[in-house]
């Protein structure tokens, strides 16, 4: 398994870590509802099929990256930085 | 006052010397990280402009005068040498400076042989086609987080963390080793 590092080019998916689904972007606000926060802490789909992801590139340029995967074929759909999305 | 005594990272490790490479440690005197905050990049590269350094694009470097650059990651560059202390402290309101002169063990990697003992522990295309002189990438050395970088046709430099100097002066001799042993 490959990823592009927008700013490294295609690597191996051992230099990244994992950091699970891309929720943890959306972050509520310090004074949402307790179910927001419980939504975003542990409620996650299990999806067969195109998830997306939060990985960071650790042994490389230290991106955090937003990754479309699909978990049936196993192909990497799309690597973005989240820096880019959010300039 | 103690008369204090500056130890190399690799110290007594290096050289390495075998048919067809050398590994020598590199000092690259002060090591100075800079991070521009958030929409602060052209500020920051303006300053640098003053020291005649470029604001390296990701997996470059540039010379300028006695002082170079390094790209080091996202929005991180190193400035190798003594930037002058003005223009440090201009810095100082536009990004994150570190004082990382101590922080990394350097090694130089050169001979005929450099590119083949490189790509047994990096798994990157290092022919000087893809990554020409000047060229950068953070990059495992083996499993060790490193910044490695072409400075010439025969040769590499090696960046890891100090605490990794001993297990990377391994890692490479015996790669290294093994390559000669092949003829």
């Amino acid at each position: 398994m490959r990823l592009t590092c927008p700013l490294c080019g295609p690597r191996d998916r051992r230099e990244f870590y994992y950091y699970g689904a891309a929720d943890y972007l959306d972050r509520p606000a310090a004074d949402a509802a307790p179910e927001a926060w419980d939504a975003y802490l542990h409620l996650r789909d299990n999806i067969a099929g195109p998830v997306r992801d939060l990985w960071y590139h650790d042994q490389g340029c230290g991106s955090w990256l937003v990754v479309d995967r699909d978990t049936v074929s196993h192909e990497m759909l799309s690597v973005r930085a989240v820096a880019e999305d959010r300039a | 006052m103690a008369s204090l005594i500056e130890t190399p990272p690799c110290g007594d490790l290096l050289p390495v010397i075998v048919t067809g490479a050398q590994l020598v440690e590199l000092r690259p005197g002060p090591v100075l990280s800079i991070a521009p905050f958030h929409g602060q990049a052209a500020a920051v590269a303006a300053i640098l402009a003053e020291a005649g350094l470029d604001w390296p694009a990701p997996g470059t470097s540039g010379v300028g005068g006695s002082l170079a650059c390094l790209w080091a990651g996202r929005g991180t560059a190193f400035v190798l040498g003594p930037l002058p202390e003005p223009l440090a402290a201009r810095l100082a309101g536009h990004a994150a400076l570190t004082d990382q002169s101590d922080a990394w063990a350097a090694m130089q990697l050169r001979g005929p042989a450099a590119e083949a003992v490189l790509a047994r522990l990096v798994s990157l295309d290092l022919r000087i086609a893809a990554f020409p002189e000047g060229a950068v990438a953070r990059a495992p050395l083996n499993h060790m987080a490193a910044l490695v970088r072409r400075s010439g046709a025969d040769r590499f430099d090696l960046w890891v963390f100090r605490s990794m100097a001993q297990t990377a002066v391994h890692e490479l001799k015996a790669a290294m080793t093994s390559v000669a042993a092949r003829g």
